[in-house]
């Protein structure tokens, strides 16, 4: 019987919206038995929001200073150690699960299924290569541990409604003193998360300066969307990187999804093919985004934005 | 210091992917080839280290077939100092060029491996992470900015939260994202003094790694396809045809 072991994300005391995703990944292998670990200074405001999931059977909680902040080089040892016993190590296609997943499966000498995006069986996966253009399906060896990341858009959230017990574990490794924190730079915003909003307002390379974008955030503000951006909008500056939707920036799935001003190169339509309802607005006609569109309105975004405001009321 | 950079050949990203019709891989022949963007930009950032004084030579890597050695050319034209060809007729998974990249570092020796954060084709996100480990040095993915001093290296990370600053004991391993830094273009003189770089090839058995794939790739698909959208007049069709769906 499968056996799982799930790397909870965390920030500021909040689990990561991904890790919901992870456990329905993982309860659709049959009758698997899911466990989550938790890597802090204090797991406990996290370890009980993780007990508290649809289909969790224990949350293990490492509590340790050297956790205030999760390093790669510091979770993996011990994940290795934990995963004693375990038949699948998942974690969340985050920016975290992607830097520590692969050092685990190092240390288990196996190999890694990056962003899962279906699960044919205990052993049975698939995934998205060349920025999603194809799916292939993997076959992982059963006699070894099965390391993967869970590619967030592709799962709906396990619902709360949990009730699993927290046991607090030290795996007993020596940790690494070669890296040091510095710092988090965050940017500060009221708006929903990207990652995880039900609706979001992308901005790009049409939207023409900095200044200019308050244009998209007055609409997803009207809208209660998050903001997101194209490469080409991160690149030149107009906003920070955190909100780069794409290949190599976030893989999102909201409801709505309003796309204002941009092209929509294949890299950045990989990161919204799952999204519910996908709205263009793009001067040029023949712009690529069109094809993918539900819904596409061709003309000025500086003379449209304002008028969809107002018609929302 | 000595800088290894991992330099592979993918298809180019403008190529639109076809899956082969029997679901037995993508249509590779006869395709535009082309270096990684990442590892491009991880040789470029290289090569800057280099300019600064820091470094003293930058070694290229590729693992592929014997047909990569022009693809070599390109990144000793950019200005690496020599390159390692590790001759690999087959795929080679990220833990294998994980172990094969150990190698390497164990006779080369350098204080810094730059590495893309990941390869185009493959989008795995793995190869960095996993040679650190290996190696038991640290690591400092989805670089931003790198600045090396007294040896340490002070990494600016992109991060789903915004940007994370580490600061890192060398040797270490560092992977690249985007806006790390613009590549250079590479100018006809470059390609002539490239022409006498050496390149020093290696068969994958010599090295003698474990290089068994443990992922057996069993289909290809093409993804499925959204559904024919509208197209709207103005901005009062748009609303109505949200509230139909009921998204208002």
């Amino acid at each position: 019987m499968s056996k799982i072991l799930i790397i909870a994300d965390h920030l500021g005391g909040t689990l990561n919206p991904a890790v919901a995703k992870c456990v329905t990944a993982a309860r659709a292998i049959d009758g698997a038995q899911i466990h989550i670990a938790v890597f802090a200074d204090q797991p406990d405001t996290v370890a009980t929001q993780a007990a508290a999931l649809d289909g969790v059977g224990k949350v293990l909680a490492v509590a340790n200073p050297a956790h205030a902040n999760l390093l790669a080089q510091a979770v993996a040892p011990q994940v290795a150690k934990l995963a004693e016993g375990y038949s699948h190590v998942f974690g969340p296609s985050t920016t975290f699960g992607k830097d520590v997943m692969p050092c685990i499966a190092a240390l288990l000498g196996v190999a890694q299924v990056s962003d899962v995006m279906g699960v044919e069986s205990s052993h049975v996966f698939t995934r998205p290569i060349y920025a999603g253009n194809a799916i292939v399906t993997v076959k992982a060896p059963a006699d070894q541990t099965v390391v993967a990341t869970i590619r967030a858009a592709s799962w709906s959230s396990a619902s709360d409604g949990g009730k699993a017990s927290v046991e607090a574990v030290d795996p007993g490794v020596d940790l690494p003193g070669h890296t040091r924190f510095v710092e988090l730079r965050q940017g500060k915003s009221d708006r929903p998360d990207l990652a995880s909003a039900p609706r979001v307002v992308s901005g790009g390379r049409g939207v023409g300066s900095k200044e200019n974008f308050d244009i998209v955030y007055s609409l997803a503000d009207k809208l209660g969307a998050a903001v997101g951006a194209s490469r080409a909008a991160v690149d030149a500056g107009y906003v920070p990187n955190e909100l780069q939707v794409g290949q190599t920036g976030k893989i999102i799935a909201p409801e709505l999804y309003v796309a204002v001003g941009i092209s929509g190169a294949i890299q950045h339509l990989t990161g919204i093919k799952d999204a519910g309802t996908i709205v263009a607005i793009n001067k040029d006609a023949d712009a690529p985004i069109f094809e993918v569109a539900d819904i596409g309105l061709v003309g000025d975004l500086f003379k449209l934005l304002p008028e969809l405001e107002a018609a929302l009321g | 210091m000595k800088i290894l950079v991992g330099f592979k050949r993918v298809v180019d990203y403008n190529v639109r992917i076809q899956v082969k019709p029997d679901g037995s891989g993508v249509v590779t022949d006869g395709v535009k080839l082309s270096a990684n963007p990442f590892d491009e930009i991880a040789l470029e950032e290289a090569l800057r280290l280099r300019e600064k004084g820091v470094a003293e030579e930058v070694i290229v890597v590729t693992i592929a077939p014997a047909d990569a050695q022009a693809h070599l050319r390109n990144g000793l034209a950019m200005g690496a100092n020599r390159a390692i060809h590790v001759v690999a007729d087959t795929e080679v998974q990220p833990l294998t060029a994980a172990r094969i990249l150990l190698k390497l570092v164990e006779e080369e020796q350098p204080g810094l491996v730059l590495l893309g954060k990941q390869a185009i084709d493959d989008d795995a996100n793995q190869t960095g992470q996993m040679l650190a480990t290996l190696w038991g040095r640290p690591q400092a993915t989805f670089a931003s900015e790198v600045t090396v001093a007294d040896g340490r290296a002070t990494v600016t990370r992109e991060v789903d939260a915004g940007l994370e600053v580490l600061d890192v004991e060398l040797p270490a391993v560092v992977t690249t994202d985007l806006r790390l830094n613009e590549p250079r273009f590479i100018k006809l003189p470059d390609i002539m003094k490239a022409k006498s770089k050496p390149i020093r090839t290696v068969a994958l058995d010599e090295l003698g790694v474990d290089a068994a794939n443990h992922l057996e790739a069993t289909a290809f698909a093409p993804p499925p396809k959204r559904g024919k959208g509208v197209m709207v007049g103005d901005v009062a069709e748009l609303v109505s045809a949200l509230k139909a769906k009921g998204l208002l």
